[in-house]
């Protein structure tokens, strides 16, 4: 069996497990409530039966809710149709998470936007045709399945213009967004007037009910999630490769328009059984924000995947039990905004790409980059004028402040605080007003000095950079040079392992302004 | 048409007046967020004031609409603010960080109009979905003269937007192209971008006050993408934007009466209307531009390949007969040699012996005068480029063939010259066949 086909089957276990173990959960949270459908107070809750629906044990929150403290507090949850409401929003907001992932990589964010206003006309056109034939014009699946036609015809749409013509992918969600929506406030214009006149409802509809969701509503967004997990593991490998780099999946064989076409089929799925469930809105939300919050922890697919998931059913839990007990939330913006809350949080403290963890990265670069150009500028000072020290005592004489002030443009304070630090650290000593280096840093700056001289030696033989251009482009990357990489420029100028080079150029004090800002511009 | 019988120019005139002015406000500067990419950006405003119509009622305690108009704008900046905020310090993809912001601006809002529903009924659909019908019903005094709010407001806005474009109409011209270059020239393209969001912002505002929300998001974005389609030069993509904005604004509302009509319905909503005739523009310029339509790009090509057939027809002829060699029997014969399809072919055939470059004797084909002297030009472009091709390029000998057919289709006379010049004028190609003189 080729290995394709292995790999296959694995998702397809992995799917089907998923599958299986959310069918058991939903179809435990329905039983467990017929169950004890006379005696609300003992079926306290979902959240147990969510983890324990196979093993038919006292769910968690009954035991919560039963502990006198907390009584209060989950009382709100012995309302079946509040349970109902908060294990509807969950599945949706996990699978939206999960499906926003891709969507967010692939830069289509906003599409879930787009789509949900195109969905407009099809409601209104499977309304007009069903009352026209003389059937129920407000049966929820001819709805959706208008929904789901005009939800298609309208990415068809974005795809096309995209594709066909010079408009931008923005240009061309909004084009189709407002013009599809016209067309639907036009024709709900006409509905407006026909016999009957019982349009009203198909407005909320779009705007959503999510306080008074039913059984059907969550069953529907059970299936739709259950849907669209194994539509995502299924494809994962493929869909990864098409969010990071569609060319060369293409390149691979991929059939990328028509992965993309499921992409967006799954959007469609999950943004219209939203939409009616939790209006448009909170929709749009569920399927940006956890994926865009789940960026900030990780740079894996699998583990983003897995934290949207996780945020956006963490959103829909919170954010349903809060409206369930202050009655003056309401539910869908609560979810919102419980959602937003995560987004801060992660785009703060996000331990892979947050914006604090950028700024400590970027405050310690600094820190670096200061005390090696002051080890190197020590050492610099510290050599003879020709060729290279042999001696390392005659290395180590003392230089004073002024003669390093003149060798860089750096400040004073600057160079104070960073000689203080240095002194801490023990790479220099400082006598009277004279400082040199301890012969851990004299090891330091030799080995930095080596690297910067490398880098300037492969410029000039290799890049056929100018001498006198050679320093200020090694300064800025000397600090960032990987031991892998200097070992692949000692092998290519074939130098002595040992030794450090002489400098190609003049050591004389640069004319051109070089501070720790302009080097920093270069960083990673 | 009998719907238009119950046309009233005091009544359909106003609604027009405002859906234009509504709609040249819009365009005026969507161009630029066209443009910048940033077209999504007057959907996210519409959504995103809620929080500052509410955040001005719980200030003001009244629902004026001085307040509120401020608190809807200030909130519509710090949209734009929020979202690039996001997008810079979270390196955030742009359209996530605007659904990020938006969708929580608006749950915001609505959290807060709840809160404030006891006291006062602050229904967001009536503060945000302002109706383009009932503009001529509230009406303001100016000089004597009643005219529509709405009118007033908006004609103010446009006047405003087209001061804006004209008079720094350069600057916004390079700073949407080339911020870079905007701050090399010395002028802030920071300060033009907030000045942008700033009038965005006050136009979504006034225009879905008075008018609702759906036509402004469309009027921001439909005519200038069809303009853009009609043209590479910005400043007539700016009048073209506000001609074709024009238009779906007056056949929008006639539409809007009339289309109903003709399945036995009362005149439907006007704004609707107006972003379908919107679309309806964008899709005619999406695929009949002259320059970047889709079916003129389309009819390009197949002209383009049946020239370049036609020329295959009349060099294979030529090769034929240079080589003493039977002429093919038959349209298939032909077909099977150039690999292509019957239709195309016979098209290309009918074209060559209306140009008498071919004449049919019997079942074969056969080149005249005319098309023997077209033909050595192209057999002569062909061996030069493979003389030149492996003598200057180095490209391998089973290679040259191919690359020769490629290029001997966009080869003159003085390019021949050139290559006859540069492979010093000589006799034989690289396969040691003889290359035809000039005419």
């Amino acid at each position: 069996m080729s290995r394709t086909a292995h790999n296959l089957i694995g998702r397809m276990a992995i799917a089907g497990g998923v599958a299986v173990l959310l069918i058991f959960s939903i179809h435990g949270i329905i039983e467990t409530n017929r169950a004890h459908a006379k005696t609300p107070q003992e079926s306290a809750s979902f959240i147990g039966s969510m983890h324990f629906a196979h093993q038919n044990v006292t769910s968690l929150s009954q035991i919560m809710v039963q502990s006198r403290g907390s009584r209060q507090w989950f009382s709100f949850l012995q309302n079946y149709n509040t349970r109902v409401v908060i294990l509807g929003t969950m599945l949706l907001g996990g699978a939206a998470g999960m499906v926003g992932c891709f969507t967010l990589l692939r830069k289509r964010a906003l599409m879930g936007d787009a789509l949900s206003h195109a969905t407009l006309p099809g409601i209104a056109i499977a309304f007009i045709v069903m009352t026209v034939w003389g059937g129920d014009g407000k049966s929820l699946i001819v709805l959706l399945f208008g929904a789901t036609v005009a939800g298609l015809i309208g990415i068809a749409t974005i795809l096309a213009i995209r594709n066909l013509t010079r408009l931008k992918e923005d240009t061309a969600l909004g084009a189709v967004l407002s013009v599809f929506f016209g067309a639907g406030v036009a024709l709900l214009g006409v509905i407006q007037q026909m016999d009957g006149g019982h349009a009203a409802g198909l407005e909320s509809f779009i705007y959503g009910k999510t306080a008074s969701m039913g059984i059907f509503d969550t069953q529907l967004i059970g299936g739709v999630a259950l849907i669209s997990i194994c539509g995502c593991l299924l494809l994962f490998k493929e869909l990864k490769l098409l969010c990071f780099d569609d060319a060369f999946a293409a390149s691979r064989g991929l059939p990328t328009v028509l992965l993309d076409l499921a992409l967006m089929g799954l959007v469609v799925a999950v943004s219209i059984v939203g939409l009616q469930a939790v209006g448009l809105i909170l929709m749009i939300a569920l399927l940006v924000i956890p994926a865009a919050a789940a960026r900030f922890w990780t740079d894996q697919l699998w583990v983003m995947f897995a934290i949207a998931a996780a945020l956006g059913a963490l959103s829909g839990l919170l954010g349903a039990s809060i409206s369930a007990v202050f009655s003056k939330l309401p539910s869908g913006a609560t979810i919102v905004l419980v959602c937003t809350c995560f987004f801060l949080f992660s785009m703060a403290f996000g331990l892979r790409r947050g914006v604090l963890i950028r700024g400590v990265r970027r405050w310690q670069l600094n820190r670096a980059m200061d005390r090696q150009h002051l080890l190197r500028a020590i050492y610099e000072l510290c050599e003879p004028a020709h060729g290279v020290a042999t001696d390392a005592e005659s290395m180590r004489q003392h230089v004073t402040l002024d003669e390093l002030l003149a060798k860089r443009s750096w400040s004073r304070g600057r160079l104070l605080r960073e000689i203080r630090r240095s002194h801490r650290r023990e790479l220099v000593e400082l006598i009277g007003d004279q400082l040199r280096l301890t012969k851990r840093g004299l090891a330091a700056a030799a080995a930095l000095t080596r690297q910067h001289r490398l880098w300037e030696l492969y410029l000039i033989t290799h890049a056929d950079v100018a001498t006198s251009r050679v320093d200020r482009n090694a300064d800025a990357i000397e600090h960032v040079l990987e031991p892998e990489i200097v070992a692949e420029l000692e092998q290519l100028l074939q130098g002595d392992r040992l030794s450090l080079p002489e400098s190609p150029h003049e050591l004389t004090p640069p004319d051109v302004e070089i501070t720790a800002e302009t080097a920093l511009g270069k960083e990673r | 048409m009998a719907a238009l019988n119950a046309w009233d120019w005091t009544l359909d005139g106003w609604i027009i007046m405002a859906g234009i002015l509504c709609a040249v406000a819009a365009a005026l500067l969507g161009n630029f967020l066209v443009l910048r990419r940033m077209s999504m950006l007057g959907d996210a405003i519409s959504h995103a004031v809620l929080p500052g119509l509410a955040a001005a009622f719980f200030l003001t305690h009244s629902q004026s609409s001085l307040p509120m108009f401020l608190g809807a704008v200030i909130v519509g900046v710090l949209t734009a603010l929020f979202t690039e905020w996001i997008r810079g310090f979270g390196q955030v993809d742009e359209g996530a960080s605007m659904g990020v912001v938006f969708t929580s601006l608006f749950a915001l809002g609505l959290v807060m109009i709840v809160q404030a529903a006891d006291r006062v009924d602050l229904d967001p659909s009536c503060v945000l979905y302002g109706a383009i019908e009932l503009t001529p019903l509230d009406t303001v005094s100016v000089f004597g003269i009643h005219i529509p709010r709405a009118v007033l407001t908006l004609g103010i806005v446009v006047v405003i937007n087209a001061l804006f474009v004209v008079v720094l109409f350069k600057e916004l011209k390079i700073s949407s192209f080339d911020s870079a270059l905007a701050t090399t020239f010395g002028f802030n393209a920071r300060l033009m971008h907030y000045l942008l969001m700033i009038l965005v912002a006050i136009t979504a505002v006034a225009s879905f006050e008075t008018v609702g929300n759906i036509l402004v998001v469309a009027m921001f974005i439909v005519p200038p993408a069809a303009a853009y389609l009609l043209t590479d030069r910005l400043g007539w993509m700016v009048v073209l934007s506000v001609i074709l904005a024009t238009i779906s604004a007056i056949f929008g509302h006639i539409s809007a009466i009339s289309v109903p009509s003709w399945f036995g319905f009362q005149s439907t909503t006007t704004a609707g209307m107006m972003a379908v005739i919107a679309g309806l523009i964008l899709f005619f310029a999406a695929t009949l531009s002259p320059r970047h339509g889709i079916v003129v790009k389309l009819v390009r090509r197949w002209l383009l390949s049946w020239k370049i057939l036609a020329d295959d027809v009349v060099a294979l002829l030529y090769r034929i007969e240079e080589g003493d060699r039977m002429p093919p029997q038959g349209l298939q014969a032909i077909r099977s040699l150039l690999l292509t399809d019957t239709l195309s072919l016979k098209l290309v055939l009918i074209w060559l012996r209306l140009r008498k470059q071919v004449i049919a004797v019997g079942h074969e084909f056969r080149l005249t005068l005319e098309g023997e002297a077209a033909a050595r030009q192209l057999v002569r472009s062909h061996r030069l480029w493979e003389q030149y091709l492996a003598s200057h390029a180095s490209i391998e000998p089973e290679r040259l063939h191919d690359k020769a057919e490629q290029l001997e289709h966009f080869t003159d006379r003085s390019l021949r010259q050139q290559l006859s010049d540069a492979t010093d004028s000589p006799e034989l190609d690289p396969h040691g066949t003889r290359i035809p003189a000039e005419d």
